[in-house]
């Protein structure tokens, strides 16, 4: 017994001493041992892609390096099938159609299939090089033995000294949070309540982005968020809200949850205006967009995050901005976030794991390294409607982030395609069957 | 995970896909992450929903016929094996390759790619295309844009155009006669990268 309690205790004030050094400074936007840590692992990590590259064969890191698995043309409907009848006469009565009609759609369907724009933005993106970390790549199998070495070291750093840190750093945060928002919630409203408020809502990011070993890059901040406003940012994982938060506080928009969630929601409403919608209000539009322009109306209360996506995407594209939050009005702060997927995997494919595995792949990835851009902030213009608002601010944001700008729905995650846009193809498809004269 | 991906993928199993398809050793292994990540069950079959939860390819008008090109008549699960084989139909006609082995068909041969798109017509794999099939596929292409007699008399008039032996069904060496002239070989394949 008093042997054990001869390692553990040393060990832990190890930890104590450890958690000290990076809570305090975190608390006050101040970092020391993160910057040396951050450091030390692009020199790893660069040595790890030098001997990768040397050791192994060119041709494995000619098919590790490139992106794509086809090169497709992206002719229209009209000309292919124009193309594939050739000069054959189109006769007036009847309509026209050849045998040779299917080879469009044939190919379009195998390329689909063997490559497409959406599903795989729903799975983890493929690296350039491997990382150390054993989830991230199909490419990379045993190199030498000091890589082998590196990477068993690598496991014990993560998963010995970096995850119990880490996951102390999160409850402190978050306890922090609750304990602080709760007593600055007593308080009467006034100017001192607020900026307490926004002091205990920073410095609880600050520790869970420690929690996450998170070095954020923020560019532009003359166009951060002001108040009465609404911030809208592309959405790779929950954690984006800390990534943002760390640098200014929103209000948040969201559905009430229970468990931990729920009591952590509860706290932070009673320092600041969040707005929790009950599940079924959320269905109610009108009212939910009425709350938020109640929220924005306000000059005094924080801008609105939201993420128009409405669920995550792996980090290489933006999806559809659904128009909801581009009908409420007011001034929209586009802000693009992309991760450095070398040191993490920052994406959360909710279908696959939970939230709480998620927390813990990414406490023991190497870091979140971010980059996050302010936009200069935009309003919709008169001639246009929501939805071109809408892809407007995305395509910004993608051309920003240097992300691919897609426009299907980022809801196909869990739902089927809707019948209109096979119903447009085949339409398409008729016109050139019967010509455009059709309609009479 | 990435890595239990590629080490279910035995060197021998893509020497011998390799040989029966023509693609080259990273054109198989990344085509296996991609059929591994279409895997939802996991279980190293795709199924037709595997398939159809591809939106581009569910908004596809012959999208249900494409799937079901990949599998054999009865079968409602397709192994990598079959899956690399249906997709090597697609691949471009190579000039080496022409003459390899005088023996042995390939799979993107013009005579196969031709046969692929003949399928996609023979809805009840009699290897003949009837009037009625002929309509159905063409109802799938145009949906519910065009009227059933006009569909009717496009049908009628492309068989009667095709059909040399008067059998009112168009035979597959019928089916070949018409697309003499078009490019097949180009129309009928995908530029897959090294």
């Amino acid at each position: 017994m008093e042997c054990v309690w001869a390692v553990v205790v040393p060990v832990l004030q190890v930890f104590s001493a450890l958690l000290l050094l990076l809570m305090l400074p975190a608390m006050f936007g101040l970092s020391s041992i993160t910057e040396t840590y951050m450091k030390l692992l692009i020199k790893t990590l660069e040595w790890a892609t030098l001997k990768i590259q040397t050791s192994k064969r060119e041709e494995v890191m000619k098919q590790s390096n490139s992106y794509g698995l086809i090169q497709r043309d992206d002719s229209s409907l009209e000309k292919e099938i124009g193309e594939l009848r050739g000069n054959r006469p189109r006769s007036a009565v009847g309509g026209a159609f050849a045998f040779s009609d299917v080879f469009y759609f044939s190919r379009k369907g195998i390329e689909s299939i063997v490559e497409d724009e959406v599903t795989q933005r729903f799975s983890s993106e493929e690296l350039v090089s491997w990382n150390l970390l054993t989830r991230t790549n199909n490419n990379f199998h045993y190199v030498s033995l000091r890589l082998s070495v590196l990477w068993g070291v690598g496991v014990i750093v993560r998963y010995g000294i970096l995850l119990p840190l880490r996951i102390m750093l999160a409850c402190i945060g978050l306890s922090w949070l609750v304990i602080g928002t709760t007593v600055v919630g007593f308080l009467p409203n006034s100017r001192l309540k607020d900026w307490l408020s926004e002091l205990v809502h920073i410095m609880c990011y600050r520790i869970c982005a420690r929690g996450l070993s998170a070095t954020i890059h923020y560019h532009n901040r003359e166009n951060k968020p002001r108040k009465g406003g609404i911030c809208v940012a592309n959405h790779t994982s929950p954690i984006d809200v800390v990534i943002l938060a760390n640098d200014g506080g929103y209000a948040m928009v969201g559905q009430v949850h229970g468990g931990l969630m729920g009591v952590v929601q509860r706290a932070m409403v009673r320092a600041c205006p969040h707005i929790w919608f009950e599940r079924a209000e959320m269905k109610d539009r009108h009212l939910v967009t009425q709350r938020l322009k109640d929220h924005i109306n306000d000059k005094n209360k924080l801008p609105i995050l939201i993420f128009p996506e409405g669920t995550c995407i792996n980090n290489t594209s933006v999806m559809m901005f659904k128009k909801g939050s581009f009908e409420i009005g007011g001034t929209i702060y586009p802000v693009a976030i992309k991760y450095d997927p070398l040191f993490g995997d920052a994406f959360w494919n909710s279908g696959k794991y939970s939230m709480v595995s998620y927390l813990l792949r990414m406490m023991t990835s190497w870091a979140i390294v971010c980059n996050v851009w302010y936009l200069p902030p935009m309003t919709q213009q008169e001639e246009e409607d929501a939805v071109q608002f809408a892809n407007r601010v995305k395509s910004l944001i993608a051309r920003q982030g240097g992300l691919v700008d897609l426009s299907w729905d980022g809801g196909l995650k869990r739902a089927k395609v809707k019948d209109t846009f096979k119903q447009e193809q085949q339409k398409m498809y008729s016109s050139m069957v019967v010509g455009d004269d059709s309609s009479n | 995970m990435g890595s239990r991906a590629s080490s279910l993928l035995r060197e021998e199993d893509i020497e011998e896909i390799k040989k029966e398809t023509g693609f080259s050793h990273s054109q198989i292994t990344r085509l296996y992450s991609r059929f591994h990540s279409l895997d939802k069950g996991e279980n190293g079959a795709l199924s037709r929903e595997d398939f159809q939860r591809i939106p581009e390819l569910a908004i596809n008008p012959l999208g249900d016929r494409i799937i079901n090109a990949f599998f054999s008549e009865g079968d409602d699960q397709v192994n990598f094996r079959g899956f690399m084989r249906t997709l090597a139909h697609f691949r471009p006609v190579e000039d080496n390759e022409k003459n390899k082995d005088p023996n042995i068909e390939p799979l993107n041969s013009r005579n196969n790619k031709l046969l692929f798109a003949f399928r996609l017509y023979d809805l009840d794999r009699d290897d003949k295309i009837s009037r009625d099939e002929l309509l159905q596929v063409l109802r799938m292409m145009v949906g519910v844009n065009i009227s059933d007699e006009q569909l009717g008399s496009i049908a009628d008039r492309t068989i009667q155009e095709a059909d040399t032996n008067g059998d009112l069904c168009i035979s597959f060496n019928e089916f070949i006669k018409v697309l003499e002239k078009v490019d097949v070989e180009q129309k009928m394949s995908i530029r897959f990268l090294h």
